[in-house]
């Protein structure tokens, strides 16, 4: 299906509006293949098990430096990434579910968060810089929407490479990020960005910052753009769609469970999209399997958690 | 009891806004702890700003042109590399390009350690002293904040306020510690003040006098006698400051009383590399510790 330029898909209004189903249409996880299905929910256990386990290191006062954590956010990317393989990738300071989910290695997050000199970083940057170049994922330097130029210049420079980039609600306000819109829908660059819109910016909401929507400003500069609630299924399908009409962005309505750093909760998420997605497998058959790779994941991530502890102490 | 940095802050906001119809403007300030507790905790006055680290300084500065006096907060200095532009492209020229006045108030929140590694471990008020029509100051104490806002409010000039969240819990003044028979003079700016109090106490007990010389004004600095004095009687000084050293605050003040004295002055800074998160790497203000050692270095080199 294509879209024609300009024209949001979804509900239009009120923009502000949040819940489980927003934009959802019928039909697309039963249409969708197990495997990808299954790969989906792959990547959003090993963001939801790493960050996890990441919130207990924290808490075992094993991890000193500040942690964001993308639980409750996890299909966001898992669901973007069975769709973009091998894109240059740039996320934001909330970026463990982009790292994981784009193919970073895991034991490089877990030594820069646990403060090694074998992390991706070196130990110099902690959690939001988390990157795996050599993978394709790029750091982010900590100023939000800094990457969002920066993704552009990418995009602009590798003539043939298709590039990614997630930022948040609160970045979208950035003076540059909004430029940079401009910019990639004037020289119509190969560019998808994702807005992971968790409706706050720390912990002010979207409504005490502004009254406009990402969506209405991206197609104002001639983007393709769609707001949308987090099911992996809908991101799946639109991610799909808007590949091949790029330069295009995606506005995700999705819940952050934990503080905006550090391993508290005020359970204020609206939904649980983990949840929710397990239910979905249960109804179209794939119970059995889901669960098994939510088991494999989690001793997969104890595993390699205790190992690079164990790593560490030995140093 | 007497008041802490930040409650000292808070009153002078709150007392702004309701007599003198200030405004009061920044990020996510009503949200999370009021700014460490130094923004009153109300609606009125206080305007929200998006995430716009570039316009946001642009409105405020706006809102100095229309004479409201603004404070515009920055929580993190490292945000001022994008918030400087219209703090110093407009409201430093406007007085003597345009011909009339933009005093905004810039509340500028240096900190660091507990892993704010490269992005928010901070200090960055030396970039603004190179620009003209923009005085930098840096109050420790609750005095000395009622001091710059006086200074402010007489004046119609914007001020770059570089604050330290290590100052918020503080009730303390310091005073100059100036002895007839001091070895060296410490100059010491922003939070490498509380260090250097320590630094000259350690000295202390290894026999090593020292004269401390507070600097809140980083620009303009003036030489006056209570800053030439001490460094005249003993001959030697070093001057600390939490911000990177090279073309920074503490060569400049070095500089300009090495040129003055004759005497031979070190600046210590932030060293020249970028902090990191794990605890090995972390790069801030000078320790205390650092400070003992330049000072035992140069007087050893004497
Ligand atoms: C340029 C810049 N301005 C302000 C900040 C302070 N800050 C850190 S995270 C954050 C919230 C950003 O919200 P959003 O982009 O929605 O990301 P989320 O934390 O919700 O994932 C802010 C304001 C910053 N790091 N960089
Ligand atoms: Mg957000």
């Amino acid at each position: 299906m294509s879209i024609e330029r300009g024209i949001a898909q979804g509900p239009q209004q009120p923009r502000m509006v949040r819940s489980p189903d927003w934009g959802m249409m019928e039909g697309l996880a039963e249409a969708c293949s197990p495997e990808r299905s299954l790969a989906m929910f792959r990547k959003m256990c090993l963001t939801r098990y790493f960050d996890l386990r990441v919130r207990q290191a924290q808490l075992d006062n094993d991890i000193e430096c500040l942690i964001y954590l993308s639980v409750g956010q996890e299909a966001v990317a898992a669901a973007v990434a069975v769709v973009m393989e091998g894109c240059y990738v740039l996320g934001q300071h909330r970026g463990h579910s982009v790292y994981l989910s784009f193919g970073g290695r895991p034991e490089r997050l877990a030594d820069e968060l646990l403060g090694m000199s074998t992390g991706c970083c070196g130990g110099m940057g902690g959690s939001p810089p988390s990157h795996d170049f050599e993978r394709k994922i790029v750091a982010h330097n900590g100023l939000i929407g800094d990457q969002v130029p920066v993704a552009a210049g990418i995009a602009l420079a590798a003539p043939g490479e298709r590039v990614i980039c997630f930022f948040g609600d609160g970045a979208a306000e950035e003076d540059y990020v909004l430029a940079t819109l401009g910019f990639v829908a004037t020289k119509k660059l190969p560019l998808l960005f994702v807005c992971e819109d968790n409706d706050l910016s720390v912990l002010t909401p979207t409504v005490e910052r502004r009254n406009w929507s990402v969506v209405d400003v991206a197609q104002g500069f001639g983007l393709n753009a769609v707001d949308i609630t987090d099911d992996p299924w809908l991101i799946e399908y639109w991610t799909t769609t808007l590949a091949d009409q790029l330069p295009a962005i995606i506005n995700i309505r999705t819940c952050r469970e934990f503080w905006h750093n550090g391993t508290g909760s005020d359970n204020n998420a609206e939904w649980s999209r983990f949840d929710l997605t397990k239910a979905k497998l249960t109804e179209i058959g794939l119970r059995d399997k889901a669960r098994a790779i939510e088991l494999e994941i989690k001793t997969f991530v104890e595993d390699l958690w205790n190992e690079r502890l164990q790593r560490r102490s030995a140093i | 009891m007497e008041r802490t940095v930040a409650e000292t802050i808070r009153d002078i906001s709150r007392e702004h806004i309701a007599k003198h119809n200030g405004i009061l403007l920044g990020q996510c300030l009503t949200a999370v702890g009021w700014v460490q507790n130094t923004v009153p905790a109300q609606a009125e006055g206080i305007v929200e700003l998006p995430m716009t680290d570039v316009s946001g300084a642009g409105i405020a500065v706006g809102a100095a042109i229309m004479g409201r006096r603004p404070i515009f907060i920055i929580r993190f200095q490292s945000l001022l590399w994008l918030n400087a532009s219209p703090i110093v492209n407009h409201a430093a020229k406007a007085k003597s390009v345009f011909g009339y006045p933009a005093p905004v108030f810039v509340r500028a929140i240096g900190s660091e350690g507990d892993s704010t590694g490269p992005i928010h471990t901070n200090c960055f008020h030396s970039l603004f002293m190179h620009m003209p029509g923009l005085p930098v100051c840096a109050p420790m104490t609750p005095n000395e904040y009622v001091q710059i806002w006086n200074w402010y409010m007489t004046h119609d000039d914007p001020l770059l306020v570089s604050e330290h969240r290590r100052s918020y819990t503080s009730r303390q003044e310091m005073p100059d510690q100036v002895h007839h028979d001091a070895h060296i003079t410490i100059y010491a700016m922003s939070a490498a003040r509380f260090n250097a109090v320590e630094a000259v106490e350690v000295l202390g007990h290894r026999g090593v006098r020292c004269n401390l010389v507070h600097l809140l004004w980083l620009k303009p600095f003036d030489l006056t006698q209570r800053v030439m004095e001490p460094l005249k009687a003993s001959g030697h000084g070093i001057v600390v400051d939490s911000a990177y050293e090279i073309a920074g605050a503490s060569q400049s003040v070095a500089y300009e009383l090495m040129y003055a004295t004759g005497c031979p002055v070190k600046a210590v800074g932030q060293a020249d590399r970028s902090p990191g998160v794990a605890k090995r790497l972390e790069n801030g203000t000078p320790t205390t510790m650092r400070i003992v050692d330049t000072v035992e270095m140069m007087l050893r080199d004497v």
